[in-house]
């Protein structure tokens, strides 16, 4: 026990000194992890301003209706048209036919390594699988187009060798690891004792998976997907490589059809004039883009945060 | 000669005559290379509360867990001795003998409540639906009736489709409880299974193990003395993963023979 002084402190009360060093100290730590919160911040409202900034003057001149209101994308064209509409297409269809790819064999993945896999190859596998992720994209997508479109012309004759269909399938596969890497993390993050609970109560590895896994972990699973979707939206060379760049209005997966990324890249690698109409559209489809891909932001952390509410 | 002389305490007419439900023998267990139980024969008889009491540490939740094969889930551990689930005598340790077999038999509850992310009635329901049951009365009359016996119908009949996280610890416990007796096993372990809840939570937890000690066979693990003095019919104590003292509560818990069992009994009251 500590010797008590005259004045009833104790001997290893710390000076005033000591104390009013600790309270600066504490206090410029808390400025500069503001500083650093407020950066990210600040950078992502920066690429929103730039991105308003230099679509405004676009939209006033050809107006919002020209570019909702329309399904033709022609702005390189003598006579250009704006509708945006055949460009989300393209997005769509390639993010969707991914997804339909990447979320049960995500699931089925991630339920295998966290029930089955004996803990040697559990270990052993996610660094593997999280090594895909570090495949560049670029080689993704010829990996889309010298590979997996003849596979699918074999199957499906009069195949265009561009295609939404190689471009979805490969972006699926490119987004897996972040998907089943994430909801490993979260099923691994259930308690314990609920995985002992269902045990001791009978289920199967297959019914604890199902039952009372998956519905434990399910806003990390959630968030998890929609993360991947978001990377799959923003993605750019796997969809330009194999889906083309010909912007057309459909959802058909066996035609080609350019992105909003696709035409991004299109555009910022031809000769467009600085500050031209077609230069602008650039930004508008930009914006565009990071709508959709802020929406499936949102709707990730309002689903997980709906669910802590809980207490799960 | 008479019979309280014998090495086994005495029993009453009425108690030897409770068939076993369970027959540990000579159990060792090992984590790795850490042996924690060693030797362990234990018999637990049928409709009855059989305690393990013990320091913490002394292997009390490990040999629980055993009787379920619950180490399993977990790498490298290693049994050996004998483990017989009566009647049919299912030999719950053999190598070829399915665990899931074992589960089906035993209900359990757990230190801490322990819920599924789902409503009221689906956590109760949970058992019987692995177990095949669809019909949606039987199930109702089931979930009804595991409640009743949990002691919580009356507060959750209104609201059987809340979410069970919306209930306090309790609650959650009993509702455990409900949960484990739904697909009426024939034993019931229960791993200190008010250790997380305060006095009033405990002193209805107990009243429902009495009285559903004349319908199940119970082996409850505790570290309240008073807890298995109060409700246990036979009491083992555990020091170090040895079974050091077996035989009726009255006599373990009030004049202990092993110095050991005398220690922390002494150790408890003061």
């Amino acid at each position: 026990m500590p010797s008590v002084g005259a004045e009833g402190l104790s001997s290893f009360a710390p000076s005033a000194g000591f104390l009013r060093r600790r309270r600066l100290l504490a206090g410029l730590f808390a400025a500069l992890l503001w500083a650093a919160a407020a950066l990210s911040v600040l950078i992502t409202l920066a690429i929103v301003a730039v991105l308003i900034g230099e679509s405004l003057p676009f939209l006033e001149e050809v107006g919002l209706s020209a570019v909702l209101l329309d399904t033709v994308w022609t702005p390189l064209f003598a006579e250009p048209r704006y509708g945006i509409w055949a460009l989300v297409a393209g997005t769509l269809t390639t993010t969707l036919i991914a997804l339909a790819l990447a979320l049960p064999a995500g699931l089925a993945l991630a339920l295998y390594l966290c029930e089955y896999a004996p803990p040697r190859l559990r270990e052993a596998a996610k660094p593997v699988l999280e090594l895909l992720a570090a495949v560049p994209t670029v080689v993704y997508g010829y990996f889309a187009l010298l590979v997996v479109t003849p596979l699918l012309q074999g199957l499906i004759p009069g195949l265009p060798p561009f295609n939404m269909l190689a471009a979805g399938l490969v972006l699926g596969v490119m987004i897996l690891p972040y998907a089943v890497s994430l909801s490993e993390d979260a099923l691994r993050a259930v308690p314990r004792e609920l995985r002992e609970a269902a045990y001791a109560l009978g289920f199967t590895r297959l019914q604890t998976g199902l039952g009372v896994m998956l519905p434990a972990a399910r806003s990390g699973i959630v968030s998890a997907f929609l993360l991947a979707l978001a990377r799959a939206m923003g993605e750019t060379m796997v969809v330009t490589l194999a889906a083309g760049q010909n912007p057309r209005f459909t959802f058909n997966p066996l035609e080609g059809a350019a992105t909003m990324t696709a035409y991004i890249v299109q555009v910022s690698f031809g000769d467009v004039p600085y500050g031209s109409r077609a230069y602008r559209s650039l930004f508008v489809v930009a914006l565009g883009l990071f709508l959709c891909t802020f929406a499936v932001n949102l709707l990730a952390t309002l689903l997980s945060r709906k669910r802590s509410h809980r207490g799960a | 000669m008479t019979v309280a002389a014998l090495p086994i305490p005495s029993r009453t007419a009425e108690a030897e005559e409770r068939p076993l439900k369970l027959r540990i023998a000579n159990l060792s267990f090992w984590y790795g290379r850490r042996q924690v139980l060693f030797d362990v024969t234990l018999p637990v008889r049928e409709r009855r509360i059989t305690a393990l009491i013990g320091p913490s540490g002394c292997g009390k939740s490990t040999l629980l867990r055993c009787i379920n094969r619950l180490h399993d889930l977990e790498p490298g551990h290693r049994y050996q001795g004998r483990i017989l689930l009566e009647p049919g005598g299912l030999d719950v340790l053999a190598p070829h003998t399915d665990p899931l077999l074992v589960r089906l038999r035993i209900g359990m509850v757990f230190q801490k409540p322990n819920p599924f992310p789902t409503s009221i009635y689906e956590n109760v329901a949970a058992g019987l639906r692995i177990r095949g049951v669809r019909k949606r009365a039987l199930l109702d009359e089931q979930v009804e009736k595991s409640l009743r016996r949990a002691g919580l119908w009356a507060e959750v009949k209104d609201r059987l489709h809340d979410h069970a996280f919306n209930l306090s610890g309790g609650q959650q416990q009993r509702l455990c409880i409900a949960r484990a007796l739904a697909p009426e096993p024939e034993l019931l372990l229960l791993d200190e299974p008010t250790s997380a809840l305060d006095p009033a939570a405990t002193a209805h937890i107990e009243a429902l193990l009495s009285e559903l000690k004349s319908r199940y066979t119970i082996l409850l693990v505790t570290h309240l003395m008073q807890q298995a003095a109060r409700i246990a019919h036979d009491v083992a104590f555990l020091h170090l993963g040895r079974l050091v003292e077996f035989g009726p509560a009255a006599e373990v818990l009030v004049r202990p023979r092993d110095p050991r069992t005398r220690r922390y009994l002494a150790g408890h009251a003061a």
